[in-house]
């Protein structure tokens, strides 16, 4: 599998880790739910307001899944930042993922590393954790 | 009415299933389903499909990956499984989205 996503979409999520460095950054990018393609930027709010938890609000989670149910759209794409850690999935985000169809993407802002060098993607199913490649596509 | 009453007619309670629940389902994203509190709903829909209320409640709790949601209000604010529900209440059933750096020892 690959992720193929938009450099203008990347470069969104970026910012948002950026911006809320050292909180953990969360959010979606929507696409048509016929496609695998990552289109629409949401970013969540972290409930937990955390540098090393993330939660989207209950509310807001289940306003976000109504409104892409009403535009048939899917959470393409579930990112959330690491902010001292390496961008791969915790034990905690393998407990918690929940959608077997989308494309985990982790962002790591941790200073050791140059600024946006480390942006991984990955699925996450049953509990088994498989990288995939990340192809950025031109706007 | 005879105390007897709780005899099934027909299931009177929609919930919305996630995605990652729906192979308990056949596919179905939205089910019917019985019960005067969300705890007897969610056992009504282990009776239904095999297995699916283990995947939302264990030991007589709400799993903690999983939000429920009745007439788009979070049960854990309203009283969790021994909310009392009526017959067109509308269910929605989520996996949270969360986690983090932390390790939280879940699995």
């Amino acid at each position: 599998m690959t992720l193929r996503i938009g450099a203008h979409l990347v470069t969104a999520l970026w910012e948002h880790a950026e911006r809320e460095h050292p909180i953990e950054a969360c959010g979606v990018i929507a696409g048509p739910a016929s496609a695998n393609l990552p289109t629409r930027h949401i970013p969540m709010e972290n409930s937990a307001y955390s540098p090393t938890f993330y939660e989207f609000e209950s509310k807001a989670l289940l306003r976000l899944y109504q409104e892409l149910d009403d535009l048939d759209e899917a959470p393409i794409v579930i990112y959330h930042s690491h902010t001292s850690t390496e961008a791969y999935p915790s034990r905690t985000d393998i407990a918690y993922a929940g959608e077997p169809g989308a494309h985990y993407v982790l962002l790591s802002t941790r200073e050791e590393i140059a600024p946006r060098s480390e942006l991984r993607s990955f699925r996450i199913i049953d509990g088994v954790v498989t990288e995939e490649s990340v192809e950025i596509i031109g706007d | 009415m005879s105390s007897e009453s709780g005899a099934s007619i027909e299931a009177s309670i929609e919930v919305r299933i996630p995605t990652i629940l729906r192979p308990y389902t056949g596919g179905a994203k939205v089910v019917s389903a019985d019960g005067r509190t969300l705890r007897e709903l969610i056992a009504d829909l282990g009776a239904r499909f095999n297995g699916l209320d283990e995947r939302i409640m264990t030991d007589g709790a709400l799993l903690k990956f999983i939000n429920v949601y009745v007439n788009d209000e979070d049960v854990r604010f309203l009283g969790g499984l021994d909310l009392a529900l009526n017959a067109g209440d509308k269910v929605t059933i989520l996996p949270a989205v969360a986690g983090g750096a932390k390790n939280c020892g879940a699995i």
